[in-house]
């Protein structure tokens, strides 16, 4: 292959609750010329644990993390916002003063998010086909607020028919396990951003994080909405 | 009082209330008028890296500016007294009243004394105690907390103000702002003129002049800090900048962020009592400066909350405070900014769970003023209510196990495929609909996918043979 390596971080979410999703990413990243691998012993980046401030925990499945990346080839590629702010931010503060501050640093530099990858890094004439469908867009807040992820969504969604969903860059009450600490807190959130989405005329959400994205379908379906529910590049590549 | 002591508790009795509701209305009207004035001011970003740079600066060199400041107050006839905690503020607040036989004290707006409790401790004395900003004014008719600390009942809707007063006041009920506005001021304008004595809080204090600030927005301030005899401000220990160079760059910041002016209308600068050449003024200026665990929290890993301007736009964008209002958090301080303070102030019992009140959705960092990083201490509380061991059992336990299976793949190998399993016993058409224990709360109001029957590692070693 000609096209750049890369390696896929799928995440333990995608992995396990939306496989059709790393499915679509092989497929959209070989679709523009990329090698990819997938480095085949990868759990969890530590998330779920770094944000309820169970350190020790959240230490450990990072840096079985980062053995698995370090020494593989090319940027290492993420289809969550959240995750890959996980790996390209938040490993620095885990092991600050440790002996694997080098191996952050030459794993963190690597990391991309899809989007960010496939519209900034790769510049790519990828986008999203969805054809008879009207979208809308809810924008993931990690990716949002700190990865700075706003104007891939626009450059991949640009052949859709998209609908302007109200107050897409509020959260949609998730927070990792937040949504299991205050159920009530979390649904209230989810309610308002359910109730927009709804009221957008849109038939097909879409977001850029699994995690949101289980979220807002869970919460559809108990409903009885027939909204669909995808992460963006499930209308780049092919998952099924 | 007799509310429930975790945030979920009080939470889930005021979300879906209309109390709640008017929070949200309040709230999203603060949010668009910030917006507009953050529109307009292209340079507002370079002013919020000032305004930073200059909380920053003086919480460095804190001790310093303090001690400049009150060398520069006494020169101007003022005096200084340091309150080390709550008790200790309401004794000299006490103290002070009694010897210069005050009965009657108006008060504008201070979170300082709902942070101290002030108002009843006066009033156990036999004080008379008058809120005069108007949302304190009604919270104290009502018998009720503040909700928001730069708008105290926004909990609370005109109509339930219009009835309130009707109720109290003995008025005929209107809900027109202006007239509720007119019949609060009436009633207020004899206490001004009777006080003897004001308390106020302070925005900011300014070191190289002796001088503090009062922003307000109905002039009350003004009527508080002149028209009595005595005036007592109550201020935070952290509420001070060096010079007024920079006191001018957080004013800049401060009503922009909090309610979209360009400046709130009064702006008080107040140095020392009455001059011998002023037409009026207080005989006594007092300030009480606070520490109240200030100094506790300067010295943790959570000093930079005290950069803190109390714009208020953290609890408007915090998508938690939107829903469950200010009273959920139990405290005076609530929303993002209250969530660390909080703790910090009074410690981690029982206010540990607020850090955790949170989706870590990052809106309060991006409308903060003084661009606190507000996320990251939030983590770090949450990360000190682990090490003390408060977390739930199943929560802890639970994450433990991840940990352990997730780094070594054949057991998260094993662990998908049970999962997966399990999962063809419990869900239908792809979906989980009720799950045990802890997981109940997903599906209280969410369904969940159920693990795929293939994973994604299934599908790469099948069809990628790696």
């Amino acid at each position: 292959m000609e096209g750049p390596q890369v390696q896929l971080f799928v995440t333990c979410l995608v992995d396990v609750l939306a496989p059709q999703v790393g499915r679509a990413t092989v497929d959209a990243l070989e679709e523009v010329g990329c090698d990819v691998a997938f480095p085949s012993d990868q759990g969890c980046c530590g998330q779920p644990a770094f944000n309820v401030g169970l350190i020790d925990d959240a230490r450990r499945m990072a840096a079985h993390t980062l053995d698995v990346l370090d020494g593989t080839e090319g940027s290492v590629v993420v289809p969550s916002g959240s995750c890959a702010v996980m790996i390209a931010h938040h490993y620095r503060e885990l092991f600050a003063d440790t002996d694997r501050e080098e191996q952050v640093k030459r794993v963190s530099a690597r990391v991309r998010e899809l989007t960010q990858f496939l519209v900034d890094e790769l510049g790519s004439s990828s986008r999203a086909r969805c054809e008879g469908c009207t979208v809308a867009y809810h924008y993931s807040c990690h990716g949002l607020r700190e990865l700075g992820l706003e104007h891939q969504a626009d450059v991949l969604l640009q052949d859709t028919t998209r609908v302007e969903l109200e107050g897409d860059k509020e959260c949609c009450g998730f927070g990792g396990l937040f949504a299991i600490e205050m159920p009530a807190v979390s649904t209230a959130i989810m309610d308002d951003k359910l109730d927009r989405i709804e009221a957008s005329g849109a038939d097909t959400v879409i977001s850029g994080d699994v995690s949101c994205l289980i979220h807002i379908a869970g919460g559809l379906r108990r409903r009885g909405s027939q909204i669909e529910v995808k992460h963006i590049v499930e209308l780049i590549g092919d998952g099924t | 009082m007799n509310q429930p002591v975790t945030f979920l508790g009080r939470a889930e009795a005021l979300i879906g209330t209309h109390e709640a509701d008017a929070v949200d209305n309040g709230v999203r009207n603060f949010l668009e008028l910030r917006e507009k004035a953050v529109e307009e001011l292209p340079a507002l970003a370079d002013l919020r890296d000032r305004a930073r740079a200059i909380r920053l600066h003086a919480l460095r060199h804190l001790d310093r500016l303090l001690a400049h400041f009150a060398d520069q107050l006494q020169a101007a006839g003022g005096h200084v007294h340091w309150a080390v905690d709550a008790a200790d503020a309401r004794q000299i607040a006490a103290d002070i009243l009694q010897r210069t036989e005050s009965r009657l004290v108006v008060k504008s707006k201070s979170m300082v004394s709902e942070e101290i409790e002030l108002n009843d401790h006066l009033e156990a004395l036999g004080l008379e105690v008058v809120e005069t900003d108007l949302g304190e004014f009604i919270a104290q008719l009502a018998g009720d907390t503040p909700s928001h600390i730069i708008a105290p009942v926004l909990h609370m809707t005109r109509q339930d103000i219009g009835k309130l007063f009707a109720d109290e006041l003995g008025v005929p009920y209107t809900d027109d702002p202006f007239e509720l506005n007119r019949i609060a001021r009436v009633h207020l304008r004899e206490a001004f003129l009777l006080a003897d004595a004001g308390i106020s809080g302070v925005n900011m204090a300014v070191a190289e002049s002796g001088s503090i600030v009062l922003v307000t927005n109905e002039g009350n301030g003004r009527l508080v800090t002149t028209a009595p005899r005595v005036h007592i401000a109550l201020m935070g220990m952290e509420r001070i900048v060096s010079r007024w160079e920079d006191a001018a760059v957080v004013l800049e910041t401060l009503a922009r962020s909090a309610t979209g002016q360009r400046l709130s209308v009064y702006t008080n600068v107040i140095t020392g009592p009455r001059q011998d050449d002023d037409p009026d003024g207080p005989e006594e200026l007092h300030v009480i400066v606070i520490d109240n665990g200030r100094s506790q929290i300067l010295a943790g890993e959570t000093a930079e909350i005290l950069a803190c301007i109390r714009c208020g736009a953290c609890l408007n964008a915090c998508p938690v405070f939107r829903t469950a209002g200010g009273h959920a958090y139990g405290t005076p301080y609530s929303g993002p900014f209250g969530s660390i303070v909080t703790p910090g102030l009074h410690g981690m019992d029982p206010w540990w769970d607020l850090p955790f009140a949170s989706t870590l959705c990052g809106a309060c960092e991006e409308v903060c003023p003084v661009r606190i990083q507000i996320p990251k201490m939030l983590l770090q509380l949450r990360r000190q209510a682990a090490s003390e061991g408060r977390l739930p059992g199943w929560l802890e336990k639970g994450i433990a196990r991840y940990a352990r299976t997730t780094v070594e793949p054949a057991r998260w190998e094993r662990a998908k495929r049970w999962a997966s399993r399990l999962a063809g016993v419990i869900a239908t058409d792809g979906w989980i609909r009720r799950m045990p224990g802890p997981g109940r709360g997903w599906t209280s109001s969410r369904d969940l996918p159920r693990p795929a029957k293939e994973s994604f590692h299934d599908w790469w070693r099948s069809n990628r043979g790696s």
